[in-house]
């Protein structure tokens, strides 16, 4: 039963990971055409994620991959479930690596400004689809005997679900806005900081949004903390990192920092997602079949203890080598010959 | 039954169209790792051209491979959602391990491949392209492991009754190590391998045919050319071994592929052929006995044909026949067609046989036939079964899922899919025309000095031309 505890964290780091990572490429992706007024803008503002963002896109594949392989009943039922979100989700993801590719292919101006359209509206989708995905889960969704998803594709966009997506494309745009700060000099950063500013109201209005609703429409999310008061210091620490984003943005100057608070901030929201949700992995609001936990749903111990070994080899490297590619690129973008 | 019909379209023209772009990821790397190297040990010039270009090609098709890659790990969920639940326990570590070793190795390094030029010393750079290389070789080894196990199921029990009956791992070791899986790695690679190197020659062939970059190329076609003979014969060694091991561990298929209907005989083998499936006839020259001697090494001895198995068990066998000579047939076409290039090569007389350049440019098209050939004639031998001898097709299929849904979702893959083709080829095009010419020496960017400054001020470094817009 412990390896089931520790693959429902590791799933939970994983999709945390994944949106560490990718939501501020998607942060950025969403802003782009606000933050780059000129041609060249837009370049400096894509090739501030050009060597990184297919590496942080592969999170939610091993993500998805770690989910067939410890709970394949959640695979499963989800992802059949919402078939045509995840569908769009999908050619959303492909759609805008072809913008990043193909943008700088040509430089006619009806061409670049076809694909930043693109790119721009592909990351705000895929932003809106994930958050409304996980608010529907966070909410519960109807299973029928067999454990498959029993509503239909507008149940999932309930009002709820939709609150949750829009958080999320506010919380990427937050995260990606200093990222661009950090990346960028000069007059571009200047503008780009006055986005950021914006970005930090956007997000801390439509976090107190989701956090009064979850209170009200899904009052289980905090039964755990209720009884086991230690772990309002979950809540407690998530709102000290959101606090410090803007303290660090606009009064400390230190922009570096902001990242890092923003980064935790994301990580501090899905650990209370997994706190809330636990021992559920899928809450099932019908009454014909009970809910999808690491218990009912998960793989065999010998299989989940394998696959500990696997990531227990594979992540220490996985870890190094990221930092070490973030390390060498990181600084101010300059283009050059190789840029997008 | 209707539902399963539309999955089964929607995967497999999702998976066609990915499955053209790794064979060359897989092969391309290899070509950049040997070219790579070659410059770093030669220090001739022309080899990092070489190298530069086709990196440049490189970063194209990898782009492609993971956008179309990302939908292939979540439609498992989507469409086969009770298959997904049937083998996940076994098959689901598989594509986990994937993603673990071999994809955060592959987007790791891309970046520094791509764009690292400038910024690390030659070395580290040819360590990021190692990598990339061997990311990609990993995912190929995960992905046929899990598809072997399909094929020929290993080191499992299944559990459970009726519609909770699944299967659960009693020993990784031969989950990983099932029978086929060695056998069809190592064919797979080949095929990939070919597919790279038959790239490299596409380009480098028309280059010399238009009398342009002509050091460049004929560097290019002799790596090509090498690379091109060592995996024509991999390839060939192993498609053997693979179709004798296909004879003891999915008899139904190894029939299909030569059309073998009479329950117990002995099999001859087709050149080329058509199967009527109702008359159970194939029309087409026969070499008699050869399939007997291909498989037990005596034109005497009998194979199992289809008839020895219930009609609900056997696969479609006019197009697995098919499949796989189209396959085979390329196969050695395209080793004749590499002996004959290294023929004239060591004669001296290849830089200007242009009826021999000819074929090289458009190979690569045939070879990704090949490829294609080789992966449908697995997947169709394999039916009726999704888990050879355990879950049959429908019984995988999700049963939410309308099949009116998932013929929408095709008819928008096949729109976003048929434009990322078309824009494909044209920036293919594109950069191939543009070519690979040299126009000035690397020079650090806004007074930056690079840590090897001093190294290159002794052998000055060539960059490859990039227009000011890109």
């Amino acid at each position: 039963m412990a390896l089931n505890i520790i693959w429902y964290c590791l799933i939970f780091a994983l999709f945390a990971g994944y949106a560490v990572l990718d939501g501020f490429d998607l942060g950025v992706g969403a802003l782009h055409l606000l933050a780059g007024r000129t041609d060249s803008e837009r370049r400096i503002v894509l090739n501030s994620i050009g060597p990184v963002w297919d590496g942080n896109e592969v999170w939610l594949v091993v993500a998805g991959g770690a989910l067939f392989a410890a709970f394949p009943y959640v695979y499963a039922t989800v992802f059949s479930g919402f078939y045509l979100a995840l569908m769009v989700l999908l050619l959303a993801l492909v759609f805008r690596a072809v913008a990043i590719e193909f943008r700088s292919k040509s430089p006619l101006r009806s061409w670049r400004q076809s694909w930043d359209v693109a790119f721009s509206g592909a990351s705000i989708l895929v932003a809106f689809l994930l958050g409304t995905a996980l608010g529907n889960i966070i909410g519960g969704i109807p299973l029928d005997p067999a454990g498959n998803y029993a509503g239909s594709f507008f149940d999932l966009l309930n009002p709820y679900a939709i609150l949750n997506g829009v958080a999320t494309v506010a919380l990427f745009m937050m995260h990606g806005s200093i990222y661009l700060v950090l990346r960028t000099d000069g007059d571009l950063r200047d503008h780009v900081k006055h986005l950021a500013n914006r970005c930090m109201v956007f997000f801390v209005l439509m976090y107190v949004l989701v956090t009064m609703a979850t209170l009200l429409y899904v009052p289980r999310m905090g039964t755990h903390m209720k009884h086991r008061p230690w772990l309002l210091a979950a809540p407690l620490l998530t709102l000290l990192a959101i606090a410090n984003v803007p303290r660090q943005m606009t009064h400390k100057k230190n922009f570096g920092y902001a990242f890092v608070s923003s980064c935790l901030a994301i990580i501090g929201l899905m650990a209370l997602v997994a706190i809330g949700m636990f021992p559920d992995l899928v809450p099932s609001n019908s009454t014909q079949h009970g809910d999808l936990t690491l218990f009912n749903a998960s793989s065999t111990p010998q299989t989940l203890k394998i696959m500990l070994v696997i990531a227990l080899i594979g992540m220490p490297l996985v870890s190094t080598y990221t930092i070490a590619v973030y390390w060498l690129f990181r600084g101010k973008v300059r283009l050059d010959k190789a840029s997008y | 039954m209707d539902a399963t019909f539309a999955s089964r379209v929607q995967f497999g023209m999702t998976l066609a169209f990915h499955y053209l772009f790794p064979p060359i990821t897989i092969g391309l790397g290899s070509m950049l790792v040997f070219m790579e190297g070659t410059f770093l040990v030669t220090g001739k010039p022309v080899y990092e051209k070489l190298t530069r270009f086709f990196v440049k090609l490189f970063g194209l098709n990898f782009a492609l491979g993971v956008v179309t890659g990302i939908p292939m790990e979540f439609q498992f969920g989507t469409n086969w959602a009770q298959y997904s639940r049937y083998v996940g326990d076994v098959f689901g570590s598989a594509l986990a391990a994937e993603g673990i070793f071999a994809f955060f190795l592959e987007s790791g390094f891309l970046g520094l491949l791509l764009f690292g030029w400038d910024r690390v010393k030659p070395r580290t750079h040819f360590i990021a392209t190692i990598m990339v290389c061997l990311g990609s070789h990993f995912s190929a080894i995960w992905i046929i492991i899990a598809n072997s196990w399909m094929q020929t199921p290993a080191g499992f029990a299944i559990v459970g009754t009726g519609a909770s009956a699944h299967a659960v791992t009693t020993d990784f070791f031969h989950v990983v190590f099932n029978p086929s899986t060695v056998n069809r790695l190592f064919h797979t690679l080949a095929g990939a391998w070919q597919a790279g190197a038959f790239f490299v020659l596409s380009v480098c062939a028309w280059y010399l045919l238009k009398g342009r970059d002509i050091a460049f190329a004929r560097a290019g076609m002799r790596i090509g050319l090498i690379a091109a003979a060592v995996a024509a014969t991999v390839s060939i060694v192993l498609g053997d071994s693979s179709a004798r091991q296909v004879a003891y561990t999915q008899p139904t298929k190894l029939a299909a592929m030569e059309g073998v209907y009479p329950a117990s005989g002995i099999a001859g083998l087709h050149m080329f052929g058509w199967v009527n499936e109702s008359s159970q006839t194939v029309y087409g020259p026969e070499l008699p006995g050869m399939l007997s001697w291909l498989i037990y090494y005596d034109s005497h001895a009998t194979v199992t044909g289809l008839n020895a198995f219930a009609p609900q068990d056997r696969p479609p066998v006019n197009r697995v026949f098919q499949a796989f000579h189209i396959m085979v047939g390329i196969g050695f076409a395209s080793f004749g067609l590499t002996l004959l290039a290294l023929l004239w090569w060591v004669r001296g007389r290849l830089w200007t046989a242009r009826w021999l350049l000819w074929p090289f440019v458009f190979a690569i098209v045939f070879i990704l036939a090949a490829n294609e050939a080789g992966w449908m004639t697995a997947e169709w031998g394999r039916q009726p079964w999704i888990v050879y001898g355990l879950m049959r097709t429908h019984q995988g299929v999700s049963s939410t899922v309308p099949a009116g849904q998932v013929w929408a979702t095709i008819a928008l893959f096949g729109i976003v899919y048929a434009a990322l083709l078309v824009l494909y080829l044209f920036l293919l095009n594109q950069k191939i025309q543009h070519g690979p010419e040299v126009e000035h020496v690397s020079v650090p960017l806004q007074g930056e000095r690079h840590p090897w400054d001093e190294e290159q001020d002794a052998t000055p470094v060539l960059i490859g031309h990039q227009r000011a817009d890109q």
